[in-house]
């Protein structure tokens, strides 16, 4: 076995167990930090693949930005440690089947892909590869279309974020 | 290139482990392994240097003389201070969430370190090399905001826990203008490549301080802001929440976020060498290059030195105060920065190099008068209004003279 079989198995199998941790602990913040695990090792794929690139981009954004507010929201809530309350209910039968279900869809999808299977490609020039996806997001050929509406839908949310935020005025004081 | 001795040494090792029948790939993750162990372990002992700078920093500053007892100049008692540390009782408080409580200080060490892989000390003296090295230092970054959150709210106590989420909305606001002025060196630059940066600032190119001084202010105010020191160290302010996020930990764990707090100073030091100050450039340090480890490491003990100075002698900042300066004046300066740096480059690309330097240089002086005056203008109508309009009350009346009392006596 190629070492970096080994180490992408170590991996995987570290987003597996922590993805199922995640859904299984009844303390949330435990839930919340193995999350972060689960980012983190597929982070540690992204750079087998070595997209070094994604790696970065996923610990900054879902581990610097997004598990940070999940853990300051759980934090507000009641019972964060889950004494009182169970982690499954009845459903649990249905939920994991059609977790399954999707599973072995993708798996079945992902078969005819051509690529399945194919040898990574190695010593990219990951410095062209981030020119390369920069142009693309702003040329007329590439997705200028699709960067700015995500572009005006995000400034958009900042915006009403912002308007939210302010103190409302009241009327008897005016 | 000159005299590389670690070029040397790895090609012994290489020579050695292959001589005695390892194969290559072996060879190189022992290589690799002895070299990431090799630059934590010197960064852990700078730790213990700082601790000794630090402390007689400020007792020079505060008039004191500082340690001067164990040693010449009092530089063993870091040690002793270490040693002192190692043998404290570890004590975790009850009903701590065991786990979070232990890796927390792991963490915080953890995230600051990792930051040194990329981190060039010369030319070819470099962990790792990354084409998105600039990045990699923001995403491990993250993972002290994490452990801060973890040690706050596994600690069971109510102090600790409003020092993280005063700690983590301090450190996830300065992130953002940290990271805006950071790109504006990789714009220079043209590559988010530590090293590349540092190259850029050789041959042919200027010290980006000179074509982006506004940014370097920016980035210093933030990382200071980053690390959590004073003027900006609400997360561990003692007058009002005791000692923050790590007030129930001791003994060794309380010296790991110590060390997590001063490395990453020294990390920001550093970083602001490399990306605003030529990193390892400097005369004669493309023919000798153990010069230019020298040449970084003055400026960044500069820098670390700074940090201190500024640590001893500003007062800390309100809570409002602290989030105003972020979002009202570095976050919108650093934008309109980064947006009209890029067009200044477009307007004079044809030009000569030393006009676009100028040309970058005076857009940045405009805009940073400009943005400083607004702001001290915003700042005496804020004044003003909130004078105070009650006549003071006395604090020391100043006693009669004795030869009056005399007098009256008489």
């Amino acid at each position: 076995m190629e070492p970096i079989q080994v180490v992408f198995l170590i991996g995987a199998a570290l987003v597996l167990f922590s993805a199922v941790m995640v859904v299984t602990r009844s303390n949330l913040i435990h839930a919340a930090l193995y999350l972060i695990l689960t980012l983190f090792g597929v982070a540690m794929i992204f750079v087998l693949l070595e997209a070094f690139y994604w790696a970065v981009i996923q610990v900054v954004v879902y581990i610097g930005a997004i598990a940070i507010m999940i853990i300051m929201a759980i934090m507000v809530t009641r019972d964060v440690t889950g004494e009182e309350h169970e982690p499954f209910n009845k459903n649990v039968i249905w939920a994991g089947l059609l977790g399954l279900l999707v599973v072995v869809t993708l798996v079945w999808s992902l078969t005819f892909w051509p690529q399945f299977g194919a040898e990574i490609q190695q010593s990219v020039d990951s410095q062209n590869v981030i020119a390369d996806l920069g142009s693309q997001f702003f040329s007329g050929q590439g997705y200028l279309i699709p960067s700015i509406v995500a572009s005006i839908l995000l400034l958009a949310a900042l915006i009403a974020a912002i308007k939210i935020a302010f103190p409302i005025k009241q009327e008897e004081e005016d | 290139m000159g005299f590389d001795p670690v070029q040397i040494v790895a090609e012994w090792l290489r020579n050695l482990l292959l001589g005695w029948g390892a194969s290559d790939l072996l060879t190189e993750v022992i290589l690799k392994f002895i070299g990431a162990f090799l630059v934590a372990a010197v960064i852990m002992l700078v730790f213990i240097l700082l601790t000794w700078v630090e402390r007689k920093g400020a007792a020079r500053f505060q008039d004191r003389i500082g340690p001067n007892r164990v040693g010449p100049f009092g530089l063993i008692q870091p040690i002793a201070d270490a040693l002192k540390m190692l043998t404290k009782e570890d004590t975790r408080p009850e009903g701590a969430d065991a786990v979070s409580y232990e890796l927390a200080p792991i963490l915080a060490v953890f995230s600051v370190l990792m930051a040194w892989a990329v981190i060039p000390f010369t030319e070819t003296w470099i962990g790792a090399d990354l084409s998105v090295g600039v990045m990699y230092i923001a995403a491990v970054g993250s993972f002290g905001v994490i452990s801060v959150m973890m040690a706050g709210w596994s600690s069971n106590n109510k102090y600790s826990l409003i020092g993280a989420f005063r700690g983590v909305a301090q450190l996830i606001s300065y992130e953002v203008p940290l990271f805006l002025s950071l790109l504006v060196p990789v714009f220079l630059a043209r590559s988010m490549g530590v090293n590349s940066i540092v190259e850029a600032q050789g041959q042919g190119g200027v010290w980006f301080i000179v074509m982006a001084p506004l940014a370097a202010i920016i980035y210093f105010v933030s990382a200071l802001a980053e690390v959590g020191r004073a003027p900006f160290d609400l997360l561990e302010a003692e007058s009002e929440i005791v000692a923050g996020y790590h007030v129930e930990y001791s003994g060794i764990k309380f010296g790991l976020f110590q060390a997590a707090e001063f490395l990453h100073s020294f990390t920001f030091a550093a970083l602001m060498s490399i990306l605003f100050f030529g990193g390892w450039h400097g005369p004669w340090a493309d023919q000798y290059m153990l010069l230019g480890l020298v040449y970084f490491l003055i400026k960044t003990s500069i820098f670390y030195l700074v940090i201190i100075w500024s640590r001893l002698t500003f007062p800390r900042v309100r809570i409002d105060q602290l989030m105003n300066l972020n979002w009202k004046f570095m976050v919108p300066l650093s934008l309109i920065l980064l947006m009209g740096m890029p067009l200044i480059d477009y307007a004079t690309r044809l030009t000569d190099n030393w006009v676009r330097v100028a040309a970058q240089l005076a857009f940045n002086l405009v805009l940073a008068a400009i943005a400083f005056g607004m702001a001290a203008r915003a700042d005496r109508r804020q004044n003003k209004r909130e004078r105070v309009t009650f006549e003071g009350r006395p604090v020391a009346v100043m006693p009669k003279a004795p030869a009056a009392e005399e007098e009256t006596a008489a």
